[in-house]
């Protein structure tokens, strides 16, 4: 049943076989260029300016000193930057007018020859500022907080089935939880380098999809997507914050455009957690009512959160709930509040890492309040249908999962007292907690070509940030042309290709590979007609999945997924150190072991990360993030991270696409933080209820 | 052997700062002599990525926070973006482009790393290769770390277990979490 690495089939297919990466050759030595990294004459370096104030206009702006100094090439401001026009997200409206919506907004860009006088002047900008009184704070009773129609990811704000009070439960839950903001921290910070030749533009963008760049930039430049190249070759991770075009590239268009230059924006690391999108704080109530023998009679999960005065991007919380268990009494519901912050965006998993942190928590208090073991507590409540939907579900496994990760996990032997297990000043604990994620797939274009010497290339706007999706894709065109994998070639990353929708949403294998699959299978039809080989110019087939691959399915289809912690809490550090951590996950086909395991394992080291190290304070009286760079904003280093190990479910779902994929990007990080959390109540007997679990936090709990 | 290079035309007069904050540097670099001109404010590397194009070093914080532009300067470990370069005049530099051998043949630990599938977007990789080698140079000449048990003798190699290699190479963050297959990647070079 359970998968250990090595799909079956593997000596047949190259479908799920564990495919050393295309481009690793390229990584190890340095070979791999980024972004920042293409070098043309006369390149010229930009640095922006941020907003010092968290609200206001800019009156003034001096930039005298900046240009005096040699080698300065311009500063752009709202006064004499190149107009642009209005894109979907506002946060790209950058130099546009003299409003300050947060602190951190970019107020003005400095171009010179070279990263030390473009650093040097950019200090050297005074800007002047109408200052306006602030709101940067979030509580449950905002006066300004509402009730989104919708939320992120088209759900609806509120759901509610049954009304919020019903059937007497014999046991009850009412607790709340907090997260604070989060920043997604890619190694590669946001960068772009543009360069225009007459009306032709060409750009290399750190993004997660260079289809959407390219159309951003055409409408904001209004210039036709055909003069536009957009290349995100190797792009340093992104994990959402490079899900669409951020400033770095608007601002390096404009540069470009002003000073008849080659220009590279590169986002000091600094700079990022205002600009690129961060996870919103969430503050959550789940109320969770049932009988003796487990089964929920009420399920309620509120949750508020904030946005800017920029866009409205609504943290989608809630939504896991109508996904994971069913009650006659459910009722979710989300309130966003505006304030003078940075806008939100998505990071790994948004909706679902806080909201099952909130709600796996909940369940593991009510499973303590019934004297129920916290697996047995989730078999007895799994739906047969997505109780939102009432469709069926197009596979679960989630008992499986968590079956199967008790066994590995030796959960049996488990002594379900909290607080008993001492190993000196250390206290032990184990926690569980179970994972969903929703199965995205976009329409998709892409391209097969065979070659008359026998060799295979496959063309499709896809980008590889970091997920092997040359390797995956290879696999997918091998097995649908039934070819040896050495014999196909990928090209992906830049605008010339098929377009693509972006990698993200855990949505880029399946979405890309279904115009994959399609493109090779018609080009295995064609070659028969061929005789088997193709004429000496090639044959070519292309592929669309529009109409199909975003068709409405009759099933609720996700992956989901159990995670099993141990932890030792330090009760003279007040440190909580991660032991051990395991998934099981059901995830459909995994079409390559090899990376899909560092997918699933580096999703629960963001977990980890979230649960135990990252938190982000939003300064009340500067309206500005306290923990800005990578010395105050701790992302899990090696030292924090045990041997994680994660597993899978051998999975067939017939309902999802010609792979049978359902996407490992983000399901690794959901329920890791609360199997994190729970595990430290087990150590300790003391519920903490706000991430992350810091050493102040939990030796005043401990206090207490 | 090495080949020499001037690549002191990097500035031209008229935008290039006056030349009393200039300096004329002479660095080794992947056994290469080059001689530069060098904008005292330039760190290290800067002049890797942006006088020499060799840009395997990594930018990911600019401030000594991440790793990602880790090289060894005369063998030991370094954030090469806190290193003003003109302070290195004379200075061997080792950079990722360095450590493999002639031809196809990489470095031990470069197989390793792609064996281990040891990165995801490959953005901190060159810093973790070349960190993992100065790490396992300092163990050999018998460096201690945190970990490093009281009772082990001094002056001789300290062996290397997984706790050993994750506390070294903690200066070296990576968000894509490969930790793991890291440190699977550097116990394969420590026990052959």
């Amino acid at each position: 049943m359970a998968g250990t690495g090595t799909a079956p089939g593997a000596t047949h297919s190259a479908l799920g076989a564990s495919a050393e990466r295309r481009e690793g050759r390229l990584k190890v030595t340095g070979g791999a260029r980024y972004a920042a990294e293409h070098p043309r004459p006369g390149r010229a370096q930009a640095w922006p300016v941020p907003a010092t104030v968290a609200r206001g206009r800019v009156t003034a702006v001096d930039a005298t000193a900046a240009l005096r100094m040699p080698g300065v090439l311009a500063v752009l401001t709202h006064e004499n930057a190149p107009r642009l026009a209005e894109p979907d997200d506002r946060t790209l409206l950058v130099l546009q007018d003299a409003s300050v919506p947060h602190r951190g907004w970019f107020v003005a860009l400095v171009v010179a020859e070279t990263l030390e006088t473009a650093r040097a002047a950019a200090a050297a900008v005074r800007v002047d500022y109408a200052v306006a009184e602030h709101d940067v704070t979030l509580t449950t009773d905002h006066p300004d907080a509402y009730e989104p129609e919708t939320v992120n990811g088209d759900f609806p704000g509120r759901r509610e089935i049954g009304g919020p009070d019903g059937t007497p439960a014999a046991v009850h839950v009412d607790v709340g939880y907090e997260v604070t903001p989060l920043h997604n921290h890619p190694m590669e910070p946001h960068a772009s380098t543009a360069h225009w030749d007459q009306d032709r533009l060409t750009v290399y963008s750190s993004s997660q999809g260079s289809t959407t760049v390219r159309d951003t930039l055409a409408t904001m430049f209004e210039t036709s997507a055909e003069h536009i190249t957009v290349v995100s070759d190797h792009v340093g991770g992104g994990f959402g914050s490079k899900g669409t075009p951020r400033p770095d590239v608007v601002l390096a268009v404009m540069a470009a455009r002003a000073t008849g230059r080659p220009v590279t924006v590169s986002l000091p690391r600094r700079h990022l957690p205002a600009v690129v999108g961060h996870r919103a704080p969430t503050l959550h109530r789940v109320r969770l009512g049932a009988a003796r023998d487990g089964r929920l009679v009420s399920l309620a999960h509120e949750v508020t959160t904030y946005t800017s005065h920029v866009r409205e991007f609504v943290e989608q919380a809630a939504v896991s709930a109508r996904v994971m268990y069913a009650a006659p009494h459910h009722f979710t519901t989300h309130h966003v509040v505006r304030l003078d912050v940075p806008s939100p965006s998505w990071m790994r998993a948004p909706g679902e890492a806080p909201g099952m942190y909130a709600l796996e928590s909940a369940m593991d208090e009510l499973a303590c309040e019934l004297g129920m073991d916290p697996v047995e507590l989730r078999a007895v409540n799994d739906p047969e249908r997505e109780p939102d939907s009432g469709k069926p579900f197009s596979s679960r496994h989630l008992v499986d999962c968590l079956r199967e990760g008790a066994r590995r996990f030796n959960w049996s032997g488990r002594d379900p007292r909290p607080g008993v297990r001492a190993e000196g000043p250390l206290l032990i604990g184990t926690g569980v907690a179970a994972a969903t994620y929703p199965v995205l797939v976009s329409p998709s274009t892409a391209e097969a070509e065979a070659r008359p010497d026998g060799t295979f290339v496959v063309r499709v706007n896809a980008t590889d940030i970091g997920t092997g999706a040359r390797t995956v894709l290879a696999q997918v065109a091998a097995d649908a042309l039934g070819v040896t994998l050495e014999r196909v070639r990928t090209e992906v990353g830049c605008t010339t290709l098929p377009a693509a929708p972006l990698a993200g949403g855990s949505s880029g294998t399946s979405s890309w590979g279904w115009a994959v699959h399609e493109a090779c299978a018609r080009l295995a039809e064609r070659l028969a007609d061929h005789g088997g080989s193709p004429p000496v110019d090639g044959l070519t087939a292309r592929a669309d999945t529009e109409g199909r691959a975003d068709a409405e399915s009759a099933y609720a289809r996700h992956a989901f997924g159990a995670h099993f912690a141990e932890v030792a809490v330090d009760t003279v550090t007040g440190e909580v150190r991660v032991r051990r951590l395991l998934g099981v996950y059901a995830a459909g086909r995994i079409l390559n072991a090899r990376t899909a395991r560092s997918q699933f394992v580096g999703g629960m080291t963001m977990g980890l990360g979230m649960a135990l190290t990252e938190t982000s304070t939003m300064d009340p009286a500067f309206g500005d993030f306290a923990e800005s760079d990578l010395a105050s904003y701790h992302v899990p280093v090696h030292a924090d991270v045990p041997d994680i190990e994660a597993h899978w479910i051998d999975e067939t779902d017939p309902h999802l696409n010609p792979m049978g994929s359902k996407g490992v990007g983000e399901i690794g990080i959901v329920g890791t933080a609360a199997a994190i959390g729970n595990a430290a109540h087990h150590a300790t007997g003391v519920r903490f209820r706000e991430l992350p679990l810091t050493p102040d936090k939990v030796l005043r709990g401990l206090g207490d | 052997m090495g080949s020499e290079n001037d690549d002191g035309a990097a500035h031209d007069g008229a935008s290039a700062p006056p030349a009393e904050q200039r300096t004329a540097t002479t660095l080794r670099i992947n056994a290469e002599r080059h001689t530069l001109d060098l904008d005292h404010r330039r760190v290290l590397l800067d002049v890797l990525r942006e006088d020499l194009d060799l840009t395997g070093a990594k930018k990911g914080c600019d401030h000594g926070q991440c790793g990602a532009c880790t090289v060894l300067v005369d063998g030991r470990r370094v954030n090469s973006c806190l290193l003003l370069a003109v302070a290195l005049d004379g200075c061997e530099v080792t950079t990722v482009e360095g450590l493999a051998g002639e031809g196809e043949e990489l470095h031990p630990l470069q197989r390793a790393f792609l064996d281990r599938d040891a990165f995801q977007c490959g953005y901190c990789t060159p810093g973790q290769i070349c960190s993992a080698v100065g790490a396992l140079a300092e163990a050999a000449a018998g460096h201690p770390s945190h970990v490093t048990g009281p009772a082990t003798p001094s002056g001789r190699p300290v062996p290397l277990d997984p706790d050993e290699i994750r506390e070294r190479l903690s200066g070296n963050l990576c968000r894509c979490g490969a930790y793991p297959r890291i440190v699977e990647a550097v116990e394969d070079v420590v026990v052959p």
